[in-house]
């Protein structure tokens, strides 16, 4: 039989396919703007397959729903945005004390407070750099495209299990919001039950899941062992699109929407003779800073900005992974706008004034 | 005091001995002396062996003195963020319908920070019992005031007493969740003494034996000795329960709907085999626009042409953007649809932005077009200025006069809706539209054969949009060739 695999869809519903077709088993969510489709189409798509759908009581309903199946040996997600992800991070602090795999959907909007519906990025901090209390971090993988919206949510399954640690999708209002053709992948088959689940029986004993470690030492061992984790997710996974940086004198750092407008931006700059490229986290937490690194060694850029819908965010870890060697400097919209094309272009021939030519 | 005989021995549910709980002592609990949390685990794990449905048990252990149950009870355990057992349990009970789950939760957990977790859980008739101890104090953070903390009752965050103006009165839970539908049975007990105790078994087993048949919400509710926080003596105590705490909250069945609930079914599995996945989540492939039959090689797509749609609510201004999608995607050109979502869609007014490229589309968003759709007066002087130098507006001929455009600009009206009004329904007013666009691009920007290709495209989006309405398909396709003669007639 022949299906019909390349849709028309939203952001916020490919992700929700890429879900399923990842053999997620339940997703329990709260509506909010502008991520509300993406508990829509779960509303509609799960019971199709006779999988679980619930709308919670709150965005921690959620998240603890979220705890209870996962621990229970089933894949689960939550969706949400800016401030219902800030309502959730006690839930994520847990799933990275438990080891525990889960996926979760940020189709980040303006804050700070309620903010409004517009598209921001700035949930950068409280993803990227743990949110919760306690020294942990999340995968954070950053789709540019509704296909990405798709593909990087299957693969946020992937690595949240492979790493035993929560996975976002971090997302914003226009890639959310946005429709483009989607090529779906073919689902997946099953075999998912993971050894560590509760109840599981070993040696006559019932598994049992907690994050509690009354012993200073053992609380310690746990932080060393996740950091270990950490250590060895930045070494392996890093993931970034590099367009044009190898000459470029001027390079832009940009994900999800912002990087599809300074790709735009990029050609329009090469056009006018100015040698610009661009590097497009695709995953945040691991921060590619090979990418950055490879700037330093290859010598030609002279400048790199850091393009972005918050307050200045990525920024630090743009700093960061150029150990200060190259000056960064940050453009910036915020509270619900997004930079044009014209305006990031203006910015980048400032720049490119001052520290190139 | 009488001595009673030991009529039941140790539960095979019990680890024996408590080899999870650390340090040297194994035989027996955590607890201080004289403590509830002891007698009622025991009672719960009696039931549970009782009723056969220790493998299959998961044990939801709360914050507070009870975090440590999985020391105990050897059966699925997890100890979870404070006050959120019940939504924890919810994710096990519906991700693992085969699964027993049990909420064991205290007053500060239950009644404070978790009680919206509670009463959700409780109202959506979630399948778990929930048991509750209330010993009238905050026992593992070293008794400060809960919500059952009795008026005047001195604690370290009331050390006046508590004070019912200021604090509120103590909350009855049993009573609270009695208001509800969903749940099938609630019981408030007491662990004091031997008659109480027994009552408090029968009570237990009673929420395991629901359990068991899967029928859904039970609540029993503790009342508990907690000497040590209390500054009690074992006596002081259970004479502090059974003369001043059941006086707020009375001893007894609440509620039993056990023996008029049906048991409940495990529900059917998961659809996870690949092949039945495809099925019911993919339409089958026909007319979806494969092969070579469909190309479409209009030049004016090789460069990105930007679309602007806007209008009114009611109007199918964002379908009418989406069929365009559509059609792009039904042709393999990059496409991309995006909608107003913003404070602009307020009061009423509809907008999306639609481009088409056979390259590749940077930004979803248009802040210049090359084609306005303005379906009302204030949609154009909304957005008349994104109109490029040498762009097509066209417009509501019911809505406005001609507008002024400037010299390089096409401007084409029509009445939309009075087309899809004869058609008999007035919702394909966008298809005749679309159809007015096929006779100003066929005039001016396709070849023939293109221009052909956009009827039988367009053709094919609607039909794949209302694969299950026939009818709608049709009077969509008359108002699109209406749509397409009225303007032809227009452009002659």
């Amino acid at each position: 039989m022949q299906y019909n695999q390349r849709l028309l869809l939203k952001g916020n519903e490919a992700a929700v396919y890429g879900a399923l077709l990842a053999g997620c088993d339940c997703f329990f969510g709260y509506p909010i703007t502008p991520a509300s489709e993406v508990a829509h189409t779960a509303a509609r798509l799960f019971p199709k397959l006779k999988r679980t759908f619930i709308q919670a009581e709150s965005e921690i309903g959620a998240i603890n729903m979220v705890i209870g199946a996962v621990a229970s040996g089933r894949r689960a997600m939550t969706g949400s945005s800016g401030l219902g992800i800030s309502l959730k991070q006690e839930g994520v602090s847990y799933l990275a004390a438990y080891e525990m795999p889960a996926v979760i959907i940020d189709v980040t909007r303006g804050g700070p407070g309620l903010g409004n519906i517009g598209p921001e990025q700035a949930d950068y901090f409280q993803l990227v750099k743990g949110g919760g209390h306690g020294s942990y971090h999340c995968l954070v993988l950053t789709p540019n495209s509704v296909q990405e919206m798709c593909d990087f949510t299957v693969k946020a399954f992937d690595l949240a299990e492979k790493y035993r640690m929560p996975a976002y999708v971090m997302a914003d209002g226009v890639i959310g919001q946005m429709m483009e053709s989607v090529q779906l992948p073919d689902p997946r088959p099953y075999t998912y039950d993971p050894e560590w689940k509760m109840g599981r029986i070993v040696d006559g004993k019932a598994n049992y899941i907690t994050s509690i470690y009354m012993e200073y030492d053992d609380l310690e061992a746990l932080n060393r062992r996740l950091q270990a984790k950490y250590r060895e997710i930045e070494r392996a996974e890093q993931c970034a699109e590099e367009f044009m940086t190898e000459d470029a004198e001027l390079v832009i750092a940009a994900y999800g929407i912002c990087s599809r407008i300074a790709k735009g931006a990029v050609s329009e700059l090469r056009a006018q003779g100015i040698k610009a490229g661009l590097i497009r986290p695709q995953m945040v937490f691991p921060f590619p800073t090979n990418s950055f690194e490879k700037l330093l060694s290859n010598g030609k850029a002279k400048v790199v900005m850091s393009l972005e819908m918050s307050a200045g965010q990525m920024i630090e870890d743009v700093k960061l992974a150029l150990n200060c060697k190259l000056p960064v400097e940050l453009f910036n919209r915020m509270g619900g706008n997004v930079p044009s094309c014209a305006e990031v272009c203006e910015a980048a021939k400032r720049i490119y004034k001052e520290y190139v030519k | 005091m009488s001595t009673e005989k030991v009529k039941f021995g140790r539960s095979k549910v019990f680890f024996d001995p408590f080899e999870r709980r650390p340090g040297p002592i194994k035989t027996n609990m955590h607890y201080c002396p004289g403590c509830g949390h002891g007698i009622l685990h025991k009672l719960i794990a009696e039931a549970i062996e009782y009723y056969g449905i220790q493998e299959n048990t998961v044990f939801i252990a709360p914050v507070g003195c009870a975090v440590f149950a999985y020391y105990y009870f050897n059966c699925g355990s997890i100890s979870v963020p404070h006050g959120r057992a019940p939504a924890v349990g919810t994710g096990a009970s519906r991700a693992t319908p085969e699964k027993y789950v049990i909420s064991y939760q205290g007053d500060g957990d239950l009644a404070a920070i978790g009680f919206n977790e509670f009463i959700q859980a409780a109202n959506r008739g979630e399948r778990m019992s929930v048991f509750f101890v209330n010993n009238s104090n905050y026992g593992m953070t070293g008794g400060q005031m809960a919500p059952t903390t009795l008026p005047n009752q001195v604690t370290m965050t009331s050390p006046y007493g508590r004070n019912v103006e200021t604090d509120g009165y103590p909350v009855k839970v049993c009573e609270l969740v009695n208001a509800l539908e969903a749940p099938v049975y609630i019981e408030r007990v007491a662990l004091t003494g031997t008659a109480n105790i027994i009552k408090a078994r029968k009570a237990v087993f009673k929420a395991i034996e629901n359990l068991r048949d899967r029928k859904g919400f039970s609540l029993v509710e503790a009342l508990s000795p907690c000497p040590v926080n209390l500054k009690m003596t074992a006596e002081q105590v259970n004479e502090f329960i059974d003369t001043k705490m059941t006086k707020y909250f009375p001893l007894g069945m609440l509620r039993d709907r056990s023996a008029e609930t049906p048991a409940g079914k495990v529900p059917e599995a998961p659809v996870r085999d690949p092949e039945d996945v495809k099925q019911l989540l993919f339409t089958a492939k026909e007319g979806s626009g494969e092969g070579p039959a469909t190309v479409n090689n209009s030049e004016i797509f090789n460069e990105e042409r930007r679309i602007r749609v806007s209008g009114f609510g009611g109007q199918g201004i964002l379908s009418l953007g989406h069929t365009l999608a559509d059609m792009a995607r039904l042709r393999h050109f990059n496409v991309s649809w995006m909608p107003s979502y913003g404070p602009e869609q307020r009061g009423g007014s509809a907008s999306c932005a639609v481009i088409l490229s056979r390259k590749a589309i940077p930004s979803p968003l248009v802040d210049s077009c090359d084609l306005l759709i303005a379906m009302t007066r204030a949609a154009l002087d909304k957005f008349g200025y994104q109109l490029k130098d040498d762009g097509i507006l066209i417009y509501d001929t019911s809505a406005m006069e001609k507008p002024a455009v400037k010299p390089g600009q096409k401007v084409f009206g029509l009445d939309a809706l009075a087309i899809a009004n004869r058609i008999g329904n007035a919702k394909c007013a966008n298809s005749a539209v679309l159809g007015a666009l096929a006779a100003i691009l066929g005039k001016f920007a396709l070849t023939p054969e293109d221009a052909a290709d956009y009827r039988k495209v367009f053709t094919e989006a609607i039909t794949e949009s209302f694969r299950k309405k026939p009818q709608v398909v049709e009077q969509n396709i008359a108002a699109f060739n209406a749509g397409c003669d009225e303007m032809s007639s227009q452009l002659v």
